[in-house]
């Protein structure tokens, strides 16, 4: 390899200072070698711990979670510094390499490293506080050697440690020698309690990523320059499973900068691959890819339409599928009964991160080198070692900020990884052994499937004599996300997919007799996690149809739902607070001539969070309407960065809205219909409602924030534009001519 | 051979006429914190200023640039305005993945430029083509309004 990356966390390791750092261990068992690798001059910063302490005081994490957007960093270094008594202004992060390891997540059983299912903060609270009270424990070991004094006389604040009695101060940089070389306490050193914080739950605490994500410093993958690297671009085909049947690169191989045109072969199920352009530089891989002529063979492609799934999976919904939950009885409670009866329907979407899927890969001699915003650390680091037949340690990977992900960087099939590696395998077939990047643009991205599945819940319910819910009837149709995938075995039972399920299986309301069944039809379209997974249409069907069920019983949405929510505190508690914050109790101030206005409320609990919206909204005569506001409240438990869980808020909400004002990915013939931002439209600044995030006190340990938030938007608008207009919406993206006055 | 002014620097570029000013600055001036998001003028994350206008370098071709004052995220804060712009952001912590900041950030200071004092349908205005799939368009919003203030 002749170079390593250009990465800001490896210079500032260099800068902190050979031999000074402090290596810790939150493993016990590694922590030997962390002092032994601490004390080497040769390596002196190993990378299989969570704390590094410079010579210059500077206090460097290492993320083993990838730094997206969810203030994941920020996170981690607020848990460390909090047990460590650092300075927040002496503490950076830097994301961790692939090595489970070391890095596994607890959260997810410890053997594998990744990001997802807003699982960062639970699975760090524990070991993180503890890496940085162990930390904490050997500098003041060094300070009571260095000074002679007893370890119980030292005080740390803000990244100093003092005696009284000796009127004897130091920065931690000047203790750090002498703390490498410090037994790691035996005993585990004990926590603080919560009235001992001075950074978690503090309301201002910078991000530790802002300065380089405004001065245009902070380094993503397309941002990666290597020496002697190579830009890639790939015609992939226009439907999924087709393959390049004869090309012609005469044209694009006169432009000068494009270094080569082959055939990268798909690998049927995971990724595309096609035709590739190896360039000097972006532009010119672009230009030659529009200068290639490539005919496509369709033989085993998918041919799909999105209108016909649509069709079939209604068709599906009015037969049994495999039953998830038998409660009760519920034929005999809805039999004679008025029905209730429901269907919802939501499509495709692609994740449309702003930085359009790219990895760089350079192969070696022996081993592999990837730079990439990476959230599925050993699963993808497990594929690229099987498909170059090395060992997993022989792939190193770098992990560079994501411009978002949504989930699209943690595929379990590692798709556009491991097209990287097949694009760089065969350049060097082709004796082109250099560093390549592939790019996808934004028209590759969207148009490169794994996207959220289509998926119809069909609902029937009763209410019984009192107007509580007699029975409650729910069918889902959609397509597995894990089937395929190294998660199926772990997360598939008995054919049920849980991420299918999720939401509507925990139903929170009391509903003694509940039927739940799911239908799995598999048309072969590339389908994923995607924000709050199963629970962006789960939160969706449930929290509209239990509006549907409030309207029947002639009850208040909010006092419905809280009736029904008796062995649930905690969705009470957020359900009071936002009812509470948006004065629900209080008439909406009219609206003016001729418009409509509406509030809507919803409650639903995903990845262990709690979040309860109420949207307000005005509509116009052609249906057109606009979101006042958006009243959030959460229950995620101990709030560590209250500021970033508004951010998570503000922003899950606004990735619902985009969803349910506009997303909508469509197969026609197999060819997704969509390309870019004018036909997969986001959602813009005039769409944005103001958003008010109310977080709930607990003393219950911390949940995760990146996803929540997202799952509650749909149906708290949609109830709200049913409060306005009455009509019910149950099929999103929201078409505004349902709702014409 | 393109020669481009840079954020006060003259540069000599080895890029046919056609390439976007984007490419240009990314790849031959490996200036990267103007990002590629969609290459139509769709998103607004390559937002530079090019004298004093916001525009989108992914659809100017780099011969059309020549002999005019580029200005990058790289050197935004070298004025008033565009500093406080970086200021609000970071007190409010506008930014979460950040790979659209770049370009809301050039945005917003060339709307201060114009409107010293912005309304919200101001805001609404300038920024409606600058897309954040993080949806941080209410901090956004709130950093302009606070630079407004410190500038006033």
């Amino acid at each position: 390899m002749n170079t390593r990356i250009v990465n800001e966390s490896r210079r500032e390791f260099l800068k902190a200072g050979a031999g000074l750092a402090l290596a810790v261990y939150a493993t016990p068992a590694l922590a030997a070698a962390a002092a032994a690798a601490a004390e080497s001059p040769a390596t002196p910063f190993a990378p299989n711990a969570f704390v590094r302490i410079g010579g210059d005081g500077v206090v460097t994490v290492v993320s083993k979670h990838l730094e997206m957007g969810q203030g994941t960093f920020t996170g981690i270094a607020t848990l460390i510094a909090e047990e460590l008594d650092a300075d927040w202004s002496q503490v950076r992060v830097v994301g961790a390499p692939a090595d489970a390891k070391r890095y596994g997540h607890a959260a997810w059983g410890g053997a594998i490293q990744g990001t997802g299912g807003s699982s960062a903060m639970p699975g760090a609270w524990d070991q993180m506080r503890q890496a940085g009270a162990t930390a904490r424990a050997m500098l003041v070991a060094a300070a009571a050697e260095t000074w002679n004094v007893p370890a119980e006389q030292i005080l740390v604040s803000r990244g100093v440690l003092s005696h009284a009695g000796s009127g004897r101060r130091a920065g931690f940089g000047e203790l750090a020698a002498t703390a490498a070389r410090q037994p790691v306490p035996a005993e585990p050193p004990k926590l603080k309690t919560a009235d001992q914080y001075t950074l978690i739950g503090k309301l201002k605490l910078p991000r530790t990523d802002s300065r380089a994500k405004t001065d245009g410093s902070a380094m993503f993958t397309q941002d990666v320059q290597l020496p002697d690297m190579l830009v890639a671009v790939i015609a992939h085909p226009p439907r999924f499973g087709a393959r390049v049947a004869r090309f012609d690169a005469a044209k694009a191989k006169t432009i000068t900068g494009v270094a080569d045109v082959f055939v990268v072969p798909g690998e049927p199920g995971v990724y595309a691959g096609g035709v590739a352009v190896l360039a000097r530089d972006t532009w010119t891989a672009l230009r030659a890819r529009e200068a290639l002529t490539v005919e496509w063979d369709d033989a085993g492609a998918l041919r799909a339409s999105s209108d016909e799934l649509s069709a079939q999976y209604r068709a599906l919904a009015a037969k049994p599928g495999k039953t998830v939950i038998a409660r009760g009885d519920v034929d005999g409670a809805l039999a004679g009964k008025r029905l209730i009866e429901a269907i919802y329907e939501v499509p495709f979407l692609a994740h449309a991160s702003m930085e359009p899927l790219n990895c760089v890969v350079a192969l070696g001699a022996d081993g592999c080198e990837i730079w990439n915003g990476e959230q599925f650390h050993t699963v993808d680091q497990g594929a690229v070692a099987k498909k170059l037949g090395i060992t997993p340690d022989r792939v190193t990977i770098n992990q560079l900020y994501a411009g978002g992900s949504f989930g699209r960087r943690a595929n379990p099939k590692s798709d556009y990884i491991l097209e990287t590696v097949a694009l760089a395998m065969a350049a060097r077939e082709r004796g082109r052994q250099v560093p390549i990047k592939l790019v996808w643009t934004r028209e590759d991205d969207t148009r490169g499937g794994y996207y959220r599945p289509l998926t119809v819940h069909a609902v029937a319910a009763a209410l019984d004599e009192n107007g509580a819910i007699a029975g409650w009837r729910h069918r889902i149709v959609g397509q597995s996300i894990l089937k395929g995938s190294p998660f199926e075995a772990m997360m598939v039972k008995d054919g049920i997919d849980a991420t299918t399920v999720e939401g509507v299986d925990d139903l929170p309301y009391a509903v003694e007799n509940l039927h739940l069944d799911l239908h799995s039809p598999d048309p072969g379209v590339p389908v994923q996690w995607w924000r709050s997974v199963g629970h962006t249409h789960s939160g969706f069907a449930t929290e509209v149809f239990v509006d549907e069920l409030a309207g029947a019983a002639g009850a208040d949405p909010y006092r419905f739902r809280r009736g029904l929510l008796g062995a649930h505190p905690r969705e009470i508690g957020v359900l009071d607070r936002v009812a509470r914050e948006a004065r629900w109790s209080d008439p909406l101030p009219p609206a003016a001539e001729g418009l409509r206005r509406g509030r809507g409320i919803a409650v639903h609990k995903s990845f262990d969070t709690y979040v309860a919206q109420v949207a307000e909204v005005t509509v116009r005569p052609d249906g057109s309407f606009r979101i006042d506001r958006i009243v959030c409240a959460v229950d995620c438990g101990v709030a560590i960065n209250p500021d970033v869980i508004r951010a998570q808020m503000e922003g899950g909400i606004g990735y619902g809205l985009s969803a349910a004002l506009y997303g909508a990915i469509t197969l026609k013939d197999g060819i997704v219909e969509q390309s870019n931002f004018h036909d997969y439209r986001p959602l813009r600044m005039q769409d944005m409602p103001a958003v008010e995030v109310h977080i709930v006190a607990s003393t219950e340990k911390p949940t995760g924030v990146g996803e929540p938030g997202t799952a509650v938007a749909a149906p708290a608008l949609v109830n709200a534009l049913f409060a306005a207009t009455g009509r019910r919406v149950r099929r999103l993206p929201i078409d505004p001519r349902e709702l014409r006055a | 051979m393109i020669a481009l002014n840079v954020n006060g620097k003259s540069l000599s570029l080895d890029v046919p006429d056609d390439t976007p000013l984007l490419w240009a600055l990314r790849d031959a001036a490996r200036l990267t914190g103007t990002k590629f998001g969609c290459g139509i003028a769709q998103c607004g994350a390559c937002t530079v200023h090019v004298d004093g206008q916001p525009v989108r370098s992914c659809v100017l071709p780099v011969a059309a640039a020549q002999g005019k004052t580029i200005t990058t995220i790289e050197a935004v804060g070298n004025d008033r305005i565009g500093q406080a712009v970086q200021e609000a952001w970071r007190n409010l912590d506008v930014v979460q993945c950040g790979y659209c900041q770049s370009g809301q950030i050039m945005s917003a200071a060339a709307l201060l430029k114009a409107k010293p004092a912005p309304t919200d349908a101001d805001i609404d205005a300038a920024m409606s083509g600058n897309v954040c799939r993080c949806a941080t368009y209410v901090r956004i919003r709130a950093a302009i309004h606070e630079a407004a203030a410190a500038l006033a």
